[in-house]
């Protein structure tokens, strides 16, 4: 075998968008990335930024009659938009898993945990029902379950939340894949429990060497636990970089705006949030230019002609798609000028008026509405 | 956890609402679901009081009780002096307009068949003027208050708008009695960080305008550090902690209070994360809690003492306002 290519996964210009009555939504819209073996991507972005949507593509999983599909998506050098289903079949669980958000409902509820977690065993591996019993209960013990022969025959109900996420670890990893997709893994669980889940999955990953993508809205979640970040917006990714470089030197205007709107523990109370104005966009009509044009508080007149597409910064791995970039002369220019022109985008930003979602045209003064 | 005990409340404070004793069980198959068991604390006129906890520590039904949705099983709740658990059906059903709550979900909290002036205009039509030009002029008053343009919003119906606008209309609804107390219970949950920001700085503002009293339920501690002057933590129907919010993240006293903020992630990475992997943990039943402090089963702490006396609440030493549940305190307690 020759070397094998450094990257595992390699996705160029991947669009997903869907039929719908109203028209066609660009739920996906042009995403190319490459990500290298054993390490881990997050995704991160808000409702409707296409980050599911992107998983789920590239694995397949869009079993949607009206959603058309386009660009490339390599994994380990085969192409997998040009496979039959039945070949994908091969290919999920033993090459690439997924795990839910949901682990009450990605669990079929009528049958023993330990029939779901040796049904995929025994098929593609192709091994005895007593093997397959005993791996899935090493498999239960490695994700850290107490009692795993006991629990091999109870049903989900009779779990907690945190048990049934470990339960839909298990049968992910159950067949060895190399790489790992995880769905917003610990949002429907509360906070010790997703510490806890998040550990896990850091710890299998680096046992098995897995690569992964980690699909979430909250940068808490990837801020220490991935190794590269891209943040989507309205079906794009507008920036990526390695982790730390990505906190510490944010280049687009959007990735600037969601770490600033969190609140943070270390500040006292009361502090006022920095909310950004408006809401995410429209998918079937998205604005002209750059998407974020209508809520940056730096937008100038060619971001609402002109989109941008990833550039690379100085940096190595860091991309961003932004005309007036966070921390450039230039985009302090436009958040000047924006604020001489008081637009409600800018003054917002800075703390003058209070955000809303709707844009107004005009401004109107933080103390006119009170 | 925790405790009962009298140590954290109010003497000299301005007091809205004072919650003593209360108890909700609900029946269940194999016993009775102890919710919330004995718990006591009391809100400042123009305070927000923050309930943490995770899911099923009993957060939600303790606000719901207030209300008396459901009546709590026993315990007392004086709201400018009325005791709304010994109140009559029909003097509830008039005390609830000074008492008003605000969802989680926006979208389903509305009517999806009604039109939004038709929504917020409904608590006026039972108890407000009956003139409807009179309404209306209320309505569109609130409505603008919450940012939402009301003769765009009048005729439409909850579907055409996104869950934050849902959301400020809800609040507009709860808003339009001039209540003097809002339960809030995970208003911000289900929205985007985005909208999230813009919906907890319009409450701060809402709050200074109306004058008015928060109760703040959620299970997201840096949301609710944000907007609480004082902040309780409670694990399975007790109260284990209560302080002044930016005391309680700076010097939590509560090993349940540590956990849970140790378990927060951080959005920076350059905070180290602990990442020992711990097996599941057997979460106590709330039909059958621990005995003794609830929260034994799963403090590295726990000692005899925890399993035989429940704990009761002291003063944290170094702090006017702090009161901890807990044999063995993180920080130094009055004893």
């Amino acid at each position: 075998m020759a070397v094998s290519d450094p990257d595992l996964l390699v996705v160029d210009n991947l669009k997903t968008h869907f039929q719908v009555p109203a028209g066609i939504v660009k739920a996906v819209d042009g995403v190319s990335f490459s990500l290298p073996r054993g390490k881990t991507l997050g995704v991160v972005g808000e409702s409707g930024s296409g980050k599911t949507v992107l998983a789920r593509s590239i694995m397949r999983l869009n079993v949607a009659s009206n959603a058309l599909v386009s660009g490339s998506v390599r994994y380990d050098g085969q192409e997998l938009l040009t496979k039959t289903p039945r070949e994908m079949q091969s290919l999920w669980g033993v090459e690439m898993a997924m795990v839910f958000q949901d682990p009450m409902t990605s669990l079929n509820p009528v049958v023993k945990v330990g029939r779901q977690l040796t049904e995929h065993v025994r098929h593609h591996l192709g091994v005895s029902k007593d093997e397959a019993k005993q791996s899935a209960i090493q498999m239960l013990r490695s994700v850290r379950i107490p009692e795993p022969e006991a629990r091999f025959d109870t049903y989900p109900h009779e779990m907690s939340g945190g048990m049934r996420q470990r339960v839909c670890i298990a049968i992910a990893l159950a067949c060895g894949p190399k790489m790992l997709f995880a769905d917003e893994p610990t949002t429907a669980l509360d906070v010790t429990v997703q510490h806890q889940i998040l550990n896990l999955l850091a710890a299998q990953q680096r046992e098995r060497y897995m690569t992964m993508i980690m699909v979430t809205h909250d940068l808490g979640v990837v801020a220490g636990r991935t190794d590269e970040i891209a943040v989507m917006y309205a079906g794009r990714i507008v920036e990526k970089a390695p982790t730390a470089h990505l906190f510490s030197q944010m280049k687009h205007p959007y990735t600037e705006a969601l770490l600033r709107a969190i609140p943070k523990l270390e500040r006292p109370k009361h502090t006022r949030l920095d909310a950004i104005v408006g809401r995410p966009p429209d998918l079937i009509n998205p604005p002209k230019g750059c998407k974020f044009s209508p809520r940056c508080p730096y937008a100038q007149a060619r971001c609402h002609e002109e989109e941008p597409t990833l550039m690379a910064a100085e940096a190595a791995g860091h991309s961003y798609a932004c005309w007036y970039p966070v921390g450039s002369e230039a985009n302090e220019k436009a958040l000047s000028d924006n604020l001489a022109a008081r637009l409600p985008q800018a003054l917002a930003a800075v703390g003058e008026i209070e955000a809303t979602e709707e844009v107004p045209g005009a401004v109107v003064a933080a103390g006119e509405n009170n | 956890m925790a405790g009962t005990g009298k140590a954290h409340l109010r003497t000299d404070a301005d007091v809205l609402l004072s919650v003593r004793d209360l108890v909700v069980e609900f029946p269940a198959r194999g016993g009775v679901v102890h919710a919330v068991s004995g718990i006591s604390f009391d809100i400042a006129r123009g305070e927000t009081l923050g309930l943490v906890g995770e899911s099923g520590c009993g957060k939600s039904t303790t606000g719901k009780a207030i209300l008396r949705l459901p009546k709590a099983t026993s315990g007392s709740v004086q709201l400018g002096g009325d005791d709304l658990t010994q109140l009559s059906n029909d003097a509830m059903r008039a005390k609830r307009t000074d008492l008003q709550m605000i969802f989680q979900d926006p979208i389903s909290s509305l009517n999806p068949r009604r039109t939004i002036g038709e929504v917020v205009a409904e608590p006026l039509r039972v108890w407000g003027p009956k003139d409807e030009g009179e309404q209306w002029k209320l309505v569109s008053q609130m409505l603008n208050a919450v940012g939402i343009d009301p003769d765009v919003a009048r005729h439409k119906h909850p579907h055409e708008f996104s869950g934050g606008q849902c959301q400020r209309i809800s609040i507009a609804r709860a808003l339009v009695m001039e209540p003097e107390l809002i339960i809030c219970d995970e208003p911000v949950s289900a929205l985007d960080v985005s909208v999230q920001a813009q919906i907890l700085n319009m409450l701060e503002a809402l709050k200074k305008k109306y004058g008015l009293t928060l109760v703040f339920i959620a299970h997201d501690l840096a949301v609710v550090k944000n907007i609480s002057d004082r902040v309780a933590v409670m694990y399975l129907g007790k109260m284990c902690e209560v302080s002044e919010s930016d005391e309680l993240y700076a010097n939590p006293a509560h090993p349940y209070t540590r956990l849970l903020l140790g378990s927060i992630p951080v959005p920076d990475p350059l905070v180290a994360i602990d990442d020992e992997v711990a097996a599941e943990e057997e979460l106590p039943s709330p039909i059958n809690p621990p005995s003794g402090c609830r929260f034994r089963t799963r403090c590295p702490l726990a000692s005899e003492i925890c399993e035989v006396a429940e704990p009761q609440m002291r003063a944290v030493a170094s702090s006017e306002d702090h009161f901890v549940a807990c044999h063995h305190p993180l920080v130094e307690v009055v004893p």
